[in-house]
């Protein structure tokens, strides 16, 4: 079972649907023992870092990822559900994140922002997460991103104005900047990968 | 590794179907949404527009569930537009399955709306769209209201720098001199919107040809969008972005 962490954030009616088509059963909540007892959980997030972190906390889903970090079961953040697992963020003004993966989130340089459409990726090897779809393009909409390496992970990239990190792979973390439940069917397919790895 | 440009299909929805016509006239049926947008992903649409031109309430309530279903079978963005007038209108649309929102007419009456909507939901939900023409305005371009048919007083490169510095992520450039016209996007407007934006351009109204996708795209539009050059089946959005590969720019195959 794959659990959408519900705390208020945008459209999951999509990521619900996009993960149907790998799972059989994909629950959108904000409850805790479900979200415990699932195999993977999805962090969705949109909009600015400070009101998702605030809107996390008050949804409980920060105890809900610390107790199945201090289990090591399967998160996968998606766009600013990505961002939050690192440290800080500089959108607006400096605000904390969970500290999960080391680093810090700020603002692309680019003349155009946000970064809005569909991009292609720099797979770093070894990647699980991009099997077949390492040529693809992926649907990215943010004007903030994490920009350094994450060490000892695997580390994807793209690039709009800079490099920066469009997918992070450690341990039983997955995370991406881009929309995979928004890429058509190279999303699905990733998205088919890691619920493959549960 | 470049960011491909957009080509976007827009559907007039209206009490639950697609209806097109020419200048909001003689509207016929053109089937169900949910189908011709599954039709326009197949064939490689980058994002989705759905426009509600409901006439009544009544109608307005099938949109959210046309973007329900269209959200669960269709794996793009997808923008919606018309009839939004608060922060409220625009969590129902999201929770729906919206990605994005536009508009146009309610932002013009209370400029604060785009505030409301940026400050909730983040930049990125929010497309400005205006609706532009030649006039004898500072810029030479004003904003006009229903449908073209009305001056809003606003000169349109002064009311996209509010709106960015409001918080719209995103404008929606339609030229009304153009719409229907089939004779082309308003080059000489795009260019001139392009140069003081620092959010993506859309350009919209007057695509007739092929090669017209491409002449936008070259003025600086990041993306482009049509309607019933795609509905009456002129030629496919395939069809164009190959145009747009031929010509050097960057697409999704």
């Amino acid at each position: 079972m794959i659990a959408i962490l519900d705390y208020g954030s945008g459209n999951l009616r999509s990521a619900q649907r996009a993960f149907e088509l790998a799972s059989d059963e994909v629950i959108v909540t904000n409850d805790v023992k479900k979200c415990l007892e699932a195999d993977g959980l999805v962090i969705p997030g949109v909009g600015a870092f400070a009101a998702c972190m605030d809107q996390l906390v008050s949804a409980g889903g920060k105890e809900i990822i610390a107790a199945r970090v201090a289990k090591s079961k399967p998160i996968f953040g998606i766009c600013v559900g990505m961002q939050i697992l690192f440290e800080n963020s500089y959108e607006k003004q400096e605000s904390t994140g969970l500290g999960l993966l080391e680093g810090e989130v700020s603002e692309i340089l680019a003349p155009i922002l946000p970064h809005m459409g569909w991009n292609t990726i720099n797979v770093a090897q070894g990647s699980k997460l991009f099997a077949g779809v390492s040529e693809e393009h992926f649907y990215f909409v943010h004007s903030y991103a994490a920009k350094n390496p994450v060490f000892g992970a695997i580390n994807s990239t793209c690039n709009y104005g800079e490099d920066f990190l469009a997918a992070v792979e450690i341990d039983f973390i997955v995370a991406t900047q881009f929309h995979p439940e928004k890429s058509g069917a190279a999303g699905a397919k990733l998205i088919s990968n890691w619920v493959g790895s549960l | 590794m470049t960011l491909a440009k957009r080509v976007i299909p827009c559907l007039d929805v209206a009490g639950g179907r697609v209806v097109k016509g020419v200048n909001f006239k003689d509207l016929v049926d053109a089937g169900d949404p949910v189908e011709l947008a599954k039709k326009y992903g197949l064939e490689g649409a980058d994002e989705l527009t759905f426009l509600d031109i409901s006439a009544s309430i009544e109608e307005r309530a099938t949109t959210l569930e046309i973007v329900r279903r269209t959200a669960e079978q269709v794996f793009i963005p997808l923008t919606v537009g018309g009839g939004i007038r608060s922060a409220e209108n625009v969590n129902e649309l999201l929770r729906a399955g919206a990605d994005k929102i536009s508009i146009n007419t309610a932002a013009i009456a209370r400029p604060d709306l785009i505030n409301e909507i940026s400050d909730r939901f983040g930049n990125q939900v929010l497309v400005l769209s205006v609706d532009a023409r030649r006039a004898d305005t500072k810029s030479g371009f004003e904003v006009t209201t229903h449908g073209g048919r009305q001056s809003s007083g606003l000169d349109t490169l002064a009311w996209i720098e509010e709106g960015i510095r409001r918080g719209a992520g995103e404008i929606l450039l339609n030229s009304m001199d153009a719409d229907g016209t089939k004779s082309g996007f308003d080059i000489e407007m795009l260019k001139a919107v392009r140069e003081i934006s620092s959010v993506p351009v859309i350009a919209s109204g007057g695509a007739g040809k092929i090669s017209d996708f491409a002449l936008a795209i070259e003025a600086g539009a990041d993306a482009v969008l049509a309607a019933s050059v795609f509905h009456f089946g002129n030629f496919t959005i395939k069809d164009v972005k190959k145009d747009l590969e031929k010509c050097g720019f960057s697409i999704r195959a």
